[in-house]
């Protein structure tokens, strides 16, 4: 694989200098097409979440409709003081770390597997992208039913399968779900983003600059140091990449959870909570102060991210 | 505040709950399935639950309706949440959107008392072809508000009952009591655990919900002494009657229910029960017909018995999804010839000729039960459910005065929410995960809190 970094000066526009009314004007008639693009951007994103944070100052439930009225920042309290939310705030982070981290860390092996060549290479790497694919409501109920369920689901029905070839008479047939709620939920989540963080690491590993591979493997280094020294440091980027990626798309899980436990067994994250008192309580006031409360959180990593990425191309551009 | 304007569906993926929670209150305009029809200005607008019968009607409308009346009907069809959230907001701003929707008798009290519903009495009264008193006594009385008027027509109704194999229990030489008790079931239960392989003795519902877990639970508990409220509004979760029973269902669900009981809820069982995975199976009416289908493996093999008892005369539910005519409606007329067809018994008959009479949504009139056609069909559970319902008496469902009428439920808003996190916790207890003791003094402070605002 060879470096494909853009060759050549990447100066950046100048900025319209003023020349007197004909620069701006000329700024102006290369901006106005651009416009009512930034309108309806601005009413299709912005404007709802005004209206969120309007109505978060209000108490109201949409089954007593005369009862509404304003009341401050008493849902904030609420938020913070409720107890299903406090749990559900943990639940949100414990679910997030850990299958951010699972999933790096398999998708990483994956990654250094694919970068070699072998045969039947691109087939396999489609086989190992499908998961990400699949819708995300079905694969928590292929998980749910096909592999969980404890009557006819694939793993139970493996053990039996295993047992029988072993004689063993009653081998355990665990309840998943039951007996491991959130890790169930998390492996689930695991196998459907293993294969965004292989794609991201992948990307990563096939840009590290061959020659430097080259020389160091010259210079006798082995594969473990090369991949503590060389390899690592390099992926560094793309990692922190892949982390603030998938946390930002995870936090907001709600499909697995849904579908898995109806978020039972203390595993109702943050917007199903939300999304259980918008539509079990109406009460439109609370989750609505509730889903600001997850916008700020989310805008928190989600400006790491940003950052890391355009780190990225900065890094990109000063190697050319 | 949110005003009738055309908007996608939030998609939950993809955006942090709180857009989903902004979209979703904006949303009062176009939906996602089905989507909104602006058609006209005479055609009526109906929006329903997704279930079969529903979506049998919307097929059956335009050739059988539209062609006799004129009246074109644009439906509006979404799954049960998205259904309720839709109706109270059409209806709580009298944004009149809508001039038909499915309610439920757990709704129906307080939308009749926010003066969002259209009485009904006197086009009832005047259409004799409807025949108002075919309907069971139960549903008009649950579709009756507190000044005496009637709210909505029922499009169907159900209660809960005991389903049993009985070829299992002949194998076994058990026999299933008429009116059986919730003691000798646990017993039978025991007997029948593995009766085949594979096989547990009874299938109860432990999903988290307030339509799914309390449900049956709340049955239970009713027959057994206990109650969620007194009349003066104390929360009683963990009274020793309300402990019994949930004790009761727990532990029987535990030693002798369906594997994966905390993920379980009518699907499942209905599944198991159909599958030869468990030999009896507590819930609602409608199951049967599901079990009596053509070509369900156990139709035939079925037996069924009243709702098991302990200290009232009967424990099965009552519930019913019913048409409500928005007050703002400007097309009541129409509305009321839309409604008194669906709920005709022409169009059961229409329905049983077309597609079969196991299809036809039955429950709400005395007339279903004395069809030859349809007895011939349903003969093996016809009666017990005419007699489950007939005997459901909503508000004496226990061995106490109630606040609210409701059997299974809590006939107030708040039930939505409160049920379904009580349910939470008692999930947790069939898991295994919390004692009951533990399930119920965290209920009884959520339930305490509820209860403020009513005394």
């Amino acid at each position: 694989m060879t470096v494909t970094a853009a060759r050549g000066t990447t100066s950046p526009p100048a900025p319209a200098r003023k020349q007197g009314g004909g620069g701006r004007r000329r700024a102006w008639a290369t901006r106005a097409p651009l416009l009512p693009a930034l309108v309806f951007l601005i009413a299709v994103t912005q404007l709802p979440f005004v209206a969120t944070l309007v109505i978060s100052l209000f108490d109201w439930n949409s089954l007593k409709p005369e009862k509404r009225h304003f009341t401050g920042l008493s849902n904030y309290a609420s938020v913070f003081t409720d107890e299903a939310l406090r749990e559900s705030v943990v639940t949100t982070v414990v679910l997030t770390a850990s299958v951010v981290i699972v999933s790096v860390v398999l998708g990483l092996l994956f990654a250094l597997l694919l970068d070699r060549a072998f045969f039947g290479r691109g087939f396999v790497r489609t086989l190992l992208i499908t998961p990400f694919l699949l819708v995300p409501v079905s694969a928590a109920l292929l998980w749910k039913h096909a592999l969980y369920n404890p009557e006819y689901g694939l793993f139970n029905g493996a053990l039996t399968w295993f047992g029988e070839m072993f004689g063993i008479e009653s081998i355990a047939q665990p309840e998943w779900t039951s007996q491991m709620p959130l890790i169930a939920i998390e492996a689930s989540l695991v196998w459907q983003w293993t294969p965004f963080m292989m794609l991201i690491l992948l990307a990563g590993l096939q840009s590290r600059p061959a020659e430097i591979m080259e020389a160091a493997r010259l210079d006798g280094a082995g594969p473990w140091q090369m991949f503590r020294y060389l390899t690592l440091p390099h992926l560094r980027r793309y990692l922190e990449l892949g982390v603030l990626l998938g946390s930002v798309y995870i936090v907001q899980n709600f499909d697995a959870v849904f579908t898995i436990t109806s978020g039972g067994l203390g595993t109702a994250n943050l917007p199903y909570t939300v999304y259980e008192t918008f539509y079990r309580a109406h009460e439109y006031g609370l989750a609505s102060a509730a889903g600001v409360v997850v916008v700020i959180g989310t805008i928190v990593i989600a400006t790491f991210a940003l950052r890391t990425v355009s780190s990225l191309f900065r890094e990109e551009a000063s190697r050319a | 505040m949110p005003h009738p304007g055309r908007r996608r569906r939030p998609r939950v993926r993809g955006r942090a709950g709180a857009a989903t929670a902004a979209l979703a209150l904006l949303a009062t305009g176009c939906a996602g399935a089905g989507g909104t029809s602006f058609g006209g200005g005479d055609a009526l607008n109906v929006l329903m639950v997704n279930n079969p019968q529903m979506v049998e009607l919307q097929k059956l409308t335009a050739e059988h309706f539209t062609e006799e009346t004129g009246i074109k009907v644009h439906f509006t069809v979404l799954p049960e949440n998205d259904v309720r959230d839709k109706i109270s907001q059409d209806f709580s701003n009298q944004a009149g959107q809508y001039d038909v929707a499915t309610i439920s008798n757990f709704e129906l009290p307080f939308f009749a008392e926010n003066g969002w519903l259209h009485p009904l009495d006197g086009y009832a009264k005047a259409d004799t072809a409807f025949d108002q008193e075919d309907i069971l006594q139960p549903l008009r009385e649950s579709l009756t508000a507190e000044d005496g008027r009637l709210y909505a027509q029922p499009f169907y109704g159900e209660s809960s009952f005991l389903m049993y194999r009985k070829d299992v229990f002949e194998e076994q030489g058990l026999t299933m009591p008429d009116k059986p008790t919730w003691q000798q079931v646990a017993k039978l239960a025991e007997r029948t655990d593995g009766a085949e392989r594979g096989m547990k003795g009874i299938c109860l519902r432990g999903l988290p919900g307030w339509g799914e877990v309390i449900a049956p639970l709340t049955t239970v508990v009713n027959t057994m002494g206990g109650t969620w409220f007194t009349e003066d509004w104390e929360p009683r979760l963990t009274a020793p009657e309300f402990k019994k029973a949930t004790r009761f269902y727990v532990d029987l669900v535990r030693k002798h229910g369906e594997l994966g009981a905390p993920q379980s809820g009518y699907a499942e069982c209905l599944n198991n029960m159909t599958q030869g995975k468990t030999a009896m199976w507590y819930d609602a009416t409608a199951g049967a017909g599901s079990l009596e289908a053509k070509g369900s493996p156990v139709k035939g093999k079925i037996g069924y018995v009243p709702a098991p008892v302990e200290q009232t005369r009967s424990s099965g539910w009552l519930y019913t999804w019913a048409w409500g005519l928005q007050k703002a409606s400007t097309k009541a007329d129409d509305a009321w010839r839309f409604v008194s067809w669906a709920s005709g018994k022409e169009y059961e008959e229409l329905v049983g000729a077309t597609s079969g009479w196991s299809n036809v949504p039955a429950g709400k009139r005395a007339s279903t039960y004395t069809n030859p056609d349809y007895r011939a069909e349903a003969g093996a559970f016809a009666d017990v459910t005419r007699r489950a319902i007939s005997e459901a008496d909503p508000k004496n469902p226990g061995t106490q005065p109630r606040p609210t009428a409701g059997i299974q439920f809590v006939g107030i808003p708040e039930f939505t929410d409160l049920g379904t996190r009580v349910a939470q916790e008692i999930s947790a207890a069939i898991a295994g995960r919390q004692s009951v003791d533990a399930a119920l003094a965290a209920s009884q402070k959520l339930a305490e809190k509820v209860a403020e605002e009513y005394r």
